[in-house]
């Protein structure tokens, strides 16, 4: 009998939902097995892990390198802030409700510019960009609160339905927004995997691997582009909304370029090169950056001297090594 | 019937000229050859008609309508597809996406991102038969990237084949594989295009290849036509056996 279209070519997504589903059960029940310090780092690696997702359908997916992502994430924090402060709003529902289209209304903007041009030209433009909103943060400080920051007090969640106040409340919030972020997060996974799977996502790769081509099929290049910049930039805004009451404070220094190159670390750590790398960077990076500072002032020399053993060592990061050894030990097993 | 027309078509690079006032015809559902040495000005040719360069001046018209200075999509839409002289492949992505990204964008489905790419079944179902008509059917989950001279040079004209064009230029899809491999190449091309009622243009310089495949030989030299004609006629034209045999012209 000749094998029917679908059966020669989908793939069995069984594995797949499985793995998904025990990390996703193994998520739900760390609480109850680690303490409250280390529930809060995993909600902080968590939301790093949107940031990279976002950030990776730019990088690994249309091959295109954002200096500029920290205006996204500082875009989504200060959004919070402001609605916060001039609209005294306290729901975490609102915030993201608002703070997604405005990050992807920058997104777009911004992406408008920075498409125009690849490689080293479009890593400048978004690095000027990103820092245009660092000084703006910088400059009105009547508005922004200056190197302060803003101050961002725990919010309700649910719709006003779960709120943290009284004795108790900081254990209780972290608890709860713990799980906020997880369902969050795991949303943000099962978009991004149905994007980069979509005919959408393929045209980005076909972009990413040949430019020509993609354009000989009829793609219209600047436009993929430009959609992949909106997603992307909106994904990494929707890290920084999360990010900011558990923080509790914003400052200039979520726009500021080092924090795009954070992101950049965090991608490169886990693998740009697959789906999943760029999620296990973000919550490892998260780790290693806490620990390192932790360990010694020097910090930073601490983290770069990871990041050149990184990309000497292990060009394909913590997924893409793996990976290959996975491929390799098969290999091996093979008669 | 005239499918494509070139009147006075001219490309200049610096003080070569690329295409020197060329009038090309033609003819729907032909299998042509576009000969010549190097630097003949056949690719450009290609590439002006295909929007990969804009001409200096001149007039492009495909069925009868002027495409002079339309968009590669455009050009696309209207029927004219093409593939390259280096092979141009999707490296990361599979041998089954590479064909289907072409039909995805065919039938304009490129932009639906809220939907698996492999559940579009009319698009699985028509990337598959493609592949089985180039004989890569069983490649079909095999990334590109890893593929055989061979099997990428047909994978390459599969994937313009997939777009379902009326005129499809094939830019030297014999270059650079073994003499077996250039009969097998161009037995599948030439045999899935006629069955597929395609008008095709081939660059090729194997003049065995030429003169077997061919309907009609066009030969270019310094940007111009040199001779026109039937395989018989070309055999036996003077001039082209000079340029072929690196000889100067008769003339």
């Amino acid at each position: 009998m000749k094998p029917t279209a679908p059966a020669l070519t989908r793939r069995s997504h069984v594995p797949l939902l499985a793995a998904g589903a025990l990390a996703f059960i193994v998520l739900l029940l760390l609480p109850a097995l680690i303490d409250i310090y280390q529930v809060q780092l995993l909600t902080y690696g968590l939301i790093a892990a949107i940031a990279a997702l976002g950030f990776n359908l730019l990088l690994g997916y249309t091959g295109l390198l954002s200096f500029g992502h920290s205006a996204f994430f500082g875009i989504g924090a200060y959004t919070v802030a402001f609605l916060l402060r001039y609209l005294d709003l306290h729901s975490m529902e609102l915030y993201i409700l608002i703070g997604i289209p405005i990050a992807a209304l920058t997104s777009a903007l911004f992406g408008y510019i920075c498409v125009r041009h690849t490689r080293i030209f479009f890593g400048i433009l978004t690095l000027a960009l990103s820092q245009v909103l660092y000084s703006l943060a910088l400059k009105f400080f009547w508005v922004t609160g200056g190197t302060d920051g803003l101050r961002v007090p725990r919010p309700t969640l649910l719709a006003g339905l779960v709120n943290f106040q009284g004795a108790g409340s900081f254990q209780r919030f972290i608890n709860a927004y713990y799980y906020y972020v997880v369902v969050a997060f795991a949303i943000c996974v099962v978009l991004m995997w149905v994007i980069v799977h979509s005919p959408f996502g393929k045209a980005l790769q076909a972009i990413r691997d040949n430019e020509v081509r993609a354009r000989f099929l009829g793609l219209r290049i600047r436009h993929f582009r430009w959609a992949a910049f909106l997603i992307s930039g909106t994904f990494t805004g929707l890290a920084g909304i999360l990010w900011v009451p558990l923080n509790g404070l914003t400052t200039p220094e979520v726009l500021y370029w080092p924090f795009s190159g954070e992101i950049v670390f965090a991608a490169l750590l886990g693998g740009f090169r697959n789906f999943t790398g760029p999620i296990v960077g973000g919550i490892v990076f998260n780790y290693l950056k806490t620990y390192a500072i932790a360990t010694t002032e020097y910090w930073q020399l601490l983290l770069g001297a990871v990041l050149v053993a990184l990309v000497l060592v292990l060009p394909t990061g913590i997924v893409g090594g793996l990976s290959k050894l996975a491929a390799g030990l098969r290999g091996k097993e093979k008669p | 019937m005239t499918l494509l027309k070139t009147v006075d078509l001219r490309k200049q690079f610096g003080e070569t000229r690329a295409c020197d006032g060329v009038n090309f015809i033609v003819k729907e559902g032909e299998f042509l050859s576009l000969v010549g040495s190097n630097g003949a000005g056949k690719t450009s040719l290609v590439n002006l008609i295909s929007a990969h360069l804009q001409p200096d001046s001149g007039q492009i018209l495909f069925q009868d309508k002027d495409i002079t200075f339309t968009t590669v999509t455009d050009r696309i839409r209207a029927g004219i597809a093409r593939s390259f002289q280096i092979v141009n492949l999707f490296d990361g992505l599979s041998v089954f996406d590479n064909v289907a990204l072409s039909i995805f964008s065919r039938e304009g489905k490129t932009s639906k991102l809220a939907r698996l790419a492999e559940h579009d079944d009319e698009v699985a179902g028509e990337a598959l038969e493609v592949l089985s008509q180039f004989g890569l059917a069983s490649k079909s989950n095999a990334v590109a990237g890893g593929l055989a001279q061979g099997e990428r040079k047909l994978l390459d004209v599969a994937i313009a084949y997939a777009l379902r064009p009326k005129l499809l230029f094939l830019d030297e899809p014999t270059s650079g594989v073994s003499t077996h491999d250039k009969a097998q190449i161009m037995d599948t091309v030439s045999s899935v295009v006629r069955a597929g009622r395609v008008t095709a243009v081939v660059i090729e310089h194997d003049m065995d290849v030429v003169f077997r495949y061919s309907d009609r030989i066009v030969m270019m030299h310094e940007g111009r036509f040199l001779a026109d004609g039937t395989p018989d006629e070309i055999r036996a034209n003077k001039d082209v056996a000079s340029i072929l045999l690196g000889a100067p012209l008769a003339s």
